[in-house]
């Protein structure tokens, strides 16, 4: 099993990857160059946070253009998983393998900070080591992280299950005070409607020790490692 | 003289100064050569007032690998072949005039200086200054600074893990900005800026040279503002993405390669100029410049313009002849700009050439050594005046205690920062154990073992108005004090020293005098100075700031399973005084207090510090955390104990109960400011240990209360809170 880390220009948190795929879970990781486009020994990409290409025009549109993406969509497409992180949910947005757009936050601010994530299937690659309704510590870090879809969509988004992650309270409350971005519905991360691609906004990679703060964010990586497993 | 007074004026050389060139030269400069002579013989790049005072600093201890002022910034052992390389920078002009790229570029130079080491940049900090009014250019200066620092920052992965702000009418026309930048490095890594010998290649890397900050360093830097001056143009504009793109690159260059690498150096003020001839003339060596080589942004550039451009994001590597296409390649794979622009020489003159012909031909030294000024500063009056105030007879104030605690804590300089610090990532690299706002410095885990580093940026501009020698000791000392609290060891720090204009000679007083408190304090407390910065000319319309001594700490911690936070823990924790006891307060401590600023809006008394006690106080709150017998630790600093003791209880949601021993000048006893005091919290069965070890050394204690379960915050017969309450004044986020 090998986890495929995408290394973008203005990328930074596929070191933070790396370690808590590598050195806490020891699951053999690498980097993809965002020039290459040889995915055939990865079995998991992972699109890293950071400011791709300085986000300068719109968050995730010029990385979008990659060499490295078109073989992203066809990893994607053929059902093999994928998870965006931060930029990399951007990115996913702006390449189409997830509905959606991620705005500037409502505060019109960047904002690092903690939050709590509850989960709302179990039933997916990315979450089979949770419960239903567990409620995980990560932070978040990222100015545009406001999810918004039409309504249509969103229906859609609800009835296939596709929201996988919602910002709440420490007790499961989803609460506009609990939302640091503004998301529609307190959306934090959802999934394409096969499951196998998921963008969220949190840094799961930052949560992967508890002197950090929390390990929370083991529960991702560990259930991806797991469906690969089986 | 061909010369006029006017350009003379636009790169800050005086008429003396300028004989002085012709005679070194033996004929009148051209324009591009006064051009090179302004920049470097500026007060920003050739340090004419500072340097003769800041000889005095101690600059060596055993872990000492680069000492101040060899390099770019100065490098510290932390043992398993790793170094720490840490600098602290200001960027005050610039953000007066455009705060928001003011500072983003603040954050960028600094970090090029800890690149420039070969060091892996893993912190930032920042110590900012605002005005106090309350009007539209204070709030366009404040958010454009934050919001600079946060979108440069953010964008190029470097965790910002903490600082300070302090408001002052003092700083209202001209605020401060100090970026102080840590980086990791292996020990043999470490790059050095100089040249191995003749016919090392020049490559500059990264952005095309642009029109942008010609004169920052001598215009802007080194002069005080006028009224209605355009000083926009001499402002830099950054590119975050370049530069994460820069770091990566020249990380990757300097590990694939390093053997082929004689010298790192960043442009920073003075461009091509400063980096250029002080890496060729350590050495001795000449350098060949072809300025036709130099990528550039606009059309129609002269010498002048490439040579004295401070655009940002540019680094130089100095490459043995014939090593150069392996790196040049790995600048490629990351689609930066490189360009061979010269060679260095035997010969000891800077020849610059543009299109063959050439501009100009200068020996080096002549350059790099600036001419120094030793003045005989006089005390101000001012300081007769403050310290001539006799405490004691101050009356006690006519509100309430309680009232009082409100206000300090609604008050901009002690209310909550979080407003402030969640814009910025503090987290990203995954090391950052404890965050801004749990403690009182950031501690950042290292790769190897249990050890970590602790960081800290202090610094008190009220307490050097009053007394620039204690003010500069009290910084020192409070920066210090900040991570012995968190459990860790001071071993060095650096310093950015923000002062008026040195040509007066009370202003030159106050910078001696303050130079002469920090090296005081270093020696005691044994933190060498590694680097610094001098920034001066911080005046407009004729008035100076307070002298304002920014001191950034480092602390090395051995288990980082040990670290101390500020919250209370447990109910039923004991709550001891370190440094002195409640009984023996005096309305000395009021002087240049936050109290005092809220009640009186003024600078009164003599502030002191006591060193030796310092010490001994850190010492003991370091063996207490090392021994695990403390459940908490915060220093008495802004706003005195009952500060102190509130925000442990804001951070924690558990109240005390603080006995009455409560002596008459209460305003001292609770809002004084004290030097040297820590308040820890203990477990009962702990208490005995720890007053018995503070009996062991002489520090004075006092058990003063213990810590509650519930939410009232009670200092028995003088105040009586809720946390709630506190919190609606302190957290407005």
């Amino acid at each position: 099993m090998r986890i495929g880390i995408v290394v973008f220009p203005g990328t930074w948190s596929d070191e933070d990857c790396h370690m808590a795929f590598s050195e806490v879970l020891g699951v053999e990781t690498t980097y993809v160059w965002h020039k290459d486009t040889d995915l055939s020994d990865i079995d998991c990409v992972v699109l890293p946070g950071g400011f791709s290409y300085g986000d300068y025009l719109r968050t995730g549109a010029i990385a979008r253009f990659s060499p490295v993406m078109e073989s992203v969509l066809r990893f994607g497409k053929s059902g093999k998983p994928v998870i965006g992180i931060c930029n990399g949910f951007q990115i996913l947005c702006e390449s189409g393998l997830l509905p959606g757009v991620l705005m500037r936050n409502d505060c019109l601010e960047f904002r690092c900070e903690w939050t709590n994530l509850r989960v709302e299937t179990n039933n997916t690659i990315f979450s089979n080591k949770a419960e239903n309704d567990q409620i995980l510590k990560i932070p978040v870090s990222h100015g545009e992280g406001r999810f918004f879809i039409d309504n249509y969509e969103l229906e859609e988004l609800e009835m296939n299950k596709q929201i996988l992650f919602r910002y709440s309270s420490s007790t499961g409350d989803i609460r506009s005070s609990d939302n640091p971005n503004g998301s529609l519905n307190n959306i934090a991360g959802i999934t394409n409607k096969e499951g196998n691609v998921l963008g969220m906004m949190p840094h799961p990679e930052r949560a992967c020790k508890k002197i950090l703060g929390s390990d929370d964010g083991l529960i991702i990586l560990e259930s991806i490692i797991n469906s690969l497993k089986v | 003289m061909p010369i006029t007074i006017e350009q003379l004026d636009e790169i800050a050389l005086t008429e003396e100064e300028y004989e002085q060139i012709v005679t070194l030269l033996g004929r009148e400069p051209n324009n591009l050569e006064l051009g090179l002579f302004g920049a470097l013989w500026s007060e920003h790049c050739g340090y004419k007032h500072s340097k003769p005072l800041l000889g005095i600093l101690p600059t060596k201890s055993p872990n000492i690998l680069i000492p101040l002022g060899e390099e770019n910034a100065g490098a510290i052992d932390i043992g398993d072949g790793q170094a720490i390389v840490m600098k602290i920078e200001s960027h005050n002009h610039p953000s007066a005039i455009e705060p928001f790229q003011g500072a983003a570029t603040g954050i960028g130079g600094i970090v090029r200086d800890i690149l420039a080491m070969g060091a892996k940049p893993i912190a930032l900090l920042n110590s900012l200054r605002f005005g106090s009014s309350d009007n539209e250019r204070q709030s366009y200066l404040q958010n454009g600074i934050v919001n600079g620092i946060s979108w440069y920052g953010n964008c190029i992965g470097i965790p910002n893990i903490g600082g300070e702000i302090v408001h002052s009418e003092s700083y209202d026309e001209n605020p401060l900005v100090n970026a102080m930048c840590v980086g990791l490095v292996e020990t043999n890594a470490i790059m050095r800026a100089s040249a191995s010998g003749s016919g090392d290649l020049l490559i500059l890397v990264g952005a095309d040279t642009g029109r942008d900050g010609i004169h920052g360093a001598s215009g802007l830097a080194s002069q005080s503002f006028e009224a209605d001056q355009e000083l926009r143009t001499t402002v830099q504009v950054g590119n975050p993405f370049l530069e994460k793109v820069l770091i990566n690159a020249c990380l990757e260059v300097i590990a694939k390669h390093k053997d082929s690498i004689s010298g790192v150096q960043d442009l920073g003020a003075a461009g091509l100029t400063s980096a250029v001839m002080e890496c060729a003339n350590k050495g001795n060596f000449g350098v060949v410049l072809n300025l036709d080589k130099v990528p550039r942004r606009e059309n129609n550039m002269t010498p002048y313009e490439v040579m004295l451009s401070e655009s940002q994001e540019r680094m130089l590597f100095l490459v043995k002849n014939g090593m150069e296409s392996p790196i040049i390649d790995i600048f490629k794979k990351w689609d930066l700009t490189s360009q061979i622009i010269g060679e260095i020489t035997n010969t000891g003159i800077a020849e610059i050439y543009e299109n063959g012909t050439l501009q100009a031909n200068v020996k080096i030294s002549n350059l790099v050594d600036a001419p120094q000024y030793k003045l005989k500063g006089i005390k101000p009056n001012r300081q007769y005046i403050i310290q001539g105030v006799a405490m004691h007879v101050t009356p006690l104030p006519n509100i309430k205690p309680s009232a009082i605690l409100e206000k300090l804590l609604a008050s901009p300089n002690i209310r909550s920062k979080k407003s402030v610090y969640r814009q910025y990532d503090h987290q990203v690299q995954n090391r950052t154990i404890l965050t801004p706002g749990q403690a009182d410095a950031s501690i950042l885990s290292l790769p190897k073992g249990k050890k970590g580093i602790a960081l800290s940026v202090d610094g008190n501009g009220r307490m050097t108005e009053a007394d620039p020698f204690v003010g500069g000791a009290i910084s020192v000392a409070e920066a210090c004090r900040n991570l012995s609290c968190v459990g860790a060891e001071p071993i060095a720090i650096t310093d950015c020293l923000n002062f008026g204009n040195p040509k007066k000679l009370d202003i030159y007083y106050q910078l001696e005098e303050c130079i002469k408190g920090i090296a005081h304090a270093c020696e005691i407390l044994e933190t060498p100075v590694v680097s610094g910065n001098v920034s001066l000319f911080n005046e407009s319309r004729g008035s100076a700031i307070h002298p304002t001594p920014i001191i950034g700490a480092l602390g090395m911690i051995s288990n980082i399973e040990n670290r101390v936070s500020m919250g209370w823990k447990n109910p039923d924790d004991i709550i001891v005084l370190l440094g002195s006891t409640l009984q023996s307060s005096q309305p000395d401590s009021l002087a240049g207090s936050e109290v005092q600023n809220l009640l009186t809006n003024k600078i009164a008394g003599k502030p002191s510090i006591n060193l030796i006690l310092e010490k001994s106080v850190q010492e003991l709150v370091r063996n207490f955390s090392q021994r695990q017998l403390i459940n908490s630790a915060h220093d008495c600093s802004k706003g005195g104990m009952a500060i102190t003791l509130a925000e442990s209880s804001l951070l924690s949601n558990l109240g005390v109960h603080i006995h009455n021993d409560i002596p008459e000048r209460w305003d001292a006893c609770l809002f004084g400011e004290t030097q040297s005091r820590i308040v820890i919290s203990c477990s009962p069965e702990k208490l005995s240990e720890i007053t018995s070890a503070a009996e062991n050394v002489n520090v004075p204690y006092d058990v003063i209360g213990k810590v509650l379960g519930t939410n009232d915050f009670v200092i028995e017969g003088y105040i009586e809170q809720s946390i709630e309450n506190m919190k609606s004044f302190w957290d407005t986020s």
